[in-house]
């Protein structure tokens, strides 16, 4: 059967597109890296990556996507394959499946987070509950304490979208996402207004939310030149924008040939820098740090923007009270849904795309297997969420496959299908003109970008290989007195601060405390409350030390388990490589 | 806030919110191709030869 899906009309496919882009990183991610990486300064790096890396890179996946549409491919796999006579292209298109298969079995159970939590809102769960009560109540949900509710949200989420994509492009995903994004940015409209007008000394906040702001925009111009940012930055770039995952190249594989991807592309990508920037910057930080000074924000992101915004915004939320508080909540986690489900519906069109192409299913079928998929692949991260599985997949899926794949797509855009080729798949049909530098930019420096991220990466991922962290733990556990030592001499050094300045909630942008007063300061909180968690009676190091090996054996049965699946789908790729020869049907 | 920051903040944000809404505009303006183009919500307008 032949695959006939079609967009609906042009701006459906651009509200797709930035839909797919907006997730839920665009809140909980990026204003966590801005915080990390310097506030301010970490804004013109980001700024620099997405002309430089990102937009290059959105030209090269929608035109891709749409040169392999033309040829009948709809997933990378195939797009690949028509681009060069080299058979071994097509393996790499695997990346391109493999992703989004990866990331939808976890991506789908945190998106089933949110659904549940505009539940609570609603209901009243968080009603009258301490911060520690509320952070409880995230700890148990996802540590299946009770474990129905969580499970059955996370099932009604799989379902919904397996229905959503089985109503096809223009029937199904084209209007979630005409509904989905007017909505996200009104709900985000409403919370940045109620972040920025948050005064200290009412609602129960301390400092005024402009503080937040005032952190994130204070430009820090030394810091431009140090590496970490500028790696943070095209890191945040990279996966905000949806880059290297396949899902780019098979929404644009339904566009036809004279039709226009360079003015569609930088509209879906510019809307997607509007939510992450101006959106993104003003919710969870200005909250937060209105309530807990920006030092506590510092320490609580350290893990992710994850615990701030499940575990923190619901309380605060509370502190507005009566039906605010219920907006509040309800908008909050309504925003994340829309962000995450128009991102796991994108997720699902390349394996339907590929279902559908090559062994001619019907696009129900083809959505119920995502579905199914989706499911016996989530089900460890759901089950072992506490075991560190879901990170895992996060790592290796959502992280580490974006990268490789950016990587080897660049290269075949532009040294092995040629930039003259390109930059006519580019141009043709464009509604505007596109710079002829993009040209040069294409062919170098996005290349040399992305390879000095992948390069910088080798270092972390050898790590995580090693799970350096976990033993890194276990040593602390076994040993505490190196840290005892470390925490002692740092200690020392900050014995001439005064004890304002050491229980300060703000020390961080203290412009009277030097850098390395704050270095020590802040390693004496870090320290010493791991330290406080050894020195508890009820500390059991021999428990602990059993989670954390028990942590190990999932990680590396997880890891094992996603390089299975790599290689699954590479093998029905060949399987339907040699269906093709045997049928006479185009490959390369 | 502090001067800096306040024009940091208002000079980024509107520039992104600027070339957004430019882009955007161009999408809902620009005139649509002859049909067939790439989507079926206006399959049945007439198709003109190029």
């Amino acid at each position: 059967m032949a695959n006939n899906e079609a967009w609906g009309s042009r701006v459906g496919l651009i509200l797709a597109m930035a839909g797919n882009a907006v997730g839920l990183g665009n809140f909980l991610r990026f204003p966590v890296q801005a915080i990390q990486n310097g506030g301010g300064a970490f804004m013109i790096p980001y700024l620099v990556c997405f002309i430089l890396m990102g937009l290059p890179l959105l030209f090269v996946e929608w035109s891709s996507g749409r040169f392999g549409g033309t040829n009948g491919h709809h997933s990378t796999p195939f797009i690949f394959d028509s681009m060069d006579r080299r058979k071994f292209w097509k393996y790499v298109g695997v990346f391109g499946i493999f992703t989004n298969v990866a990331v939808a079995a976890y991506y789908c159970y945190l998106e089933s987070w949110t659904l549940s939590y505009v539940w609570h809102s609603l209901v009243g769960t968080f009603d009258g509950q301490t911060q520690e009560q509320v952070a409880g109540f995230f700890g148990e949900y996802v540590g299946l304490n009770n474990p129905v509710q969580p499970i059955a949200f996370w099932i009604f989420c799989l379902a919904l979208n397996t229905w959503i994509l089985s109503r096809g492009l223009s029937g199904g995903v084209e209007k979630v996402a005409k509904i989905g994004m007017p909505l996200l940015i009104l709900f985000g409209a409403f919370l940045a207004y109620k972040a920025i007008t948050l005064e200290g000394g009412t609602d129960g906040a301390i400092f005024d939310g402009t503080m937040g702001l005032n952190f994130l925009w204070t430009p820090d111009f030394s810091s431009i030149w140090t590496a970490k940012v500028w790696l943070a930055a095209a890191g945040q770039v990279f996966f905000t924008l949806s880059l290297g995952m396949g899902s780019i190249h098979c929404y644009a594989s339904y566009i036809k040939k004279k039709d226009d991807i360079a003015l569609n592309a930088m509209s879906a990508g510019w809307m997607n820098e509007f939510v992450e920037v101006v959106l993104g910057s003003a919710i969870l930080i200005p909250i937060a740090v209105g309530y807990f000074g920006i030092d506590a924000i510092m320490e609580k992101t350290q893990s992710g923007g994850l615990g701030l915004g499940f575990e923190t915004l619901p309380f605060l939320f509370q502190e507005w009270g009566g039906i605010t508080a219920v907006i509040a909540g309800v908008f909050w986690f309504g925003l994340l849904f829309f962000a995450g489900v128009t991102s796991s519906l994108a997720m699902g069109t390349p394996v339907m795309g590929f279902l559908q192409d090559e062994f001619g299913w019907k696009r129900g079928s083809s959505a119920l297997a995502f579905g199914g998929i989706v499911f016996l692949l989530g089900l460890p991260t759901v089950l072992f969420f506490n075991y560190g599985v879901f990170d895992e997949y996060d790592y290796w899926a959502g992280t580490v496959s974006l990268v490789v794949f950016a990587l080897f797509e660049i290269i075949l855009f532009a040294w092995v299908f040629g930039m003259g080729k390109g930059w006519r798949e580019i141009t043709d049909g464009a509604d505007i003109k596109v710079p002829n530098v993009f040209k040069f930019i294409i062919k170098y420096v996005t290349p040399v970008l992305l390879l000095w991220v992948f390069a910088n990466s080798i270092p972390s991922i050898y790590d995580k290989i090693k799970n350096q962290d976990m033993h890194d733990l276990i040593a602390f556990y076994n040993d505490p007195s190196t840290a005892q030592k470390e925490y002692d001499g740092a200690a020392d050094k900050i014995k001439h601060l005064s004890p304002d300045i050491v229980s300060g909630m703000n020390v961080t942008i203290d412009k009277t405390v030097s850098a390395d007063d704050k270095k020590n300061l802040f390693t004496v909180r870090s320290l010493g409350a791991k330290l406080d968690k050894i020195k508890q009676p009820d500390f059991n190091k021999e428990a602990e030390i059993e989670k954390i090996n028990k942590t190990i054996l999932y990680r590396n049965i997880s890891r094992s388990g996603l390089l299975l699946l790599w290689l699954g789908i590479a093998y029905l790729v060949y399987y339907a490589y040699k269906k093709r020869i045997k049928e006479g049907r185009f490959t390369s | 806030m502090s001067t800096e920051a306040l024009i940091m903040m208002v000079v980024t944000e509107s520039v992104i919110t600027l070339v957004t809404g430019y882009f955007f505009y161009k999408v809902l303006t620009t005139k649509k191709q002859p049909e067939p183009d790439s989507y079926s919500e206006n399959d049945d307008d007439e198709v003109v030869a190029k």
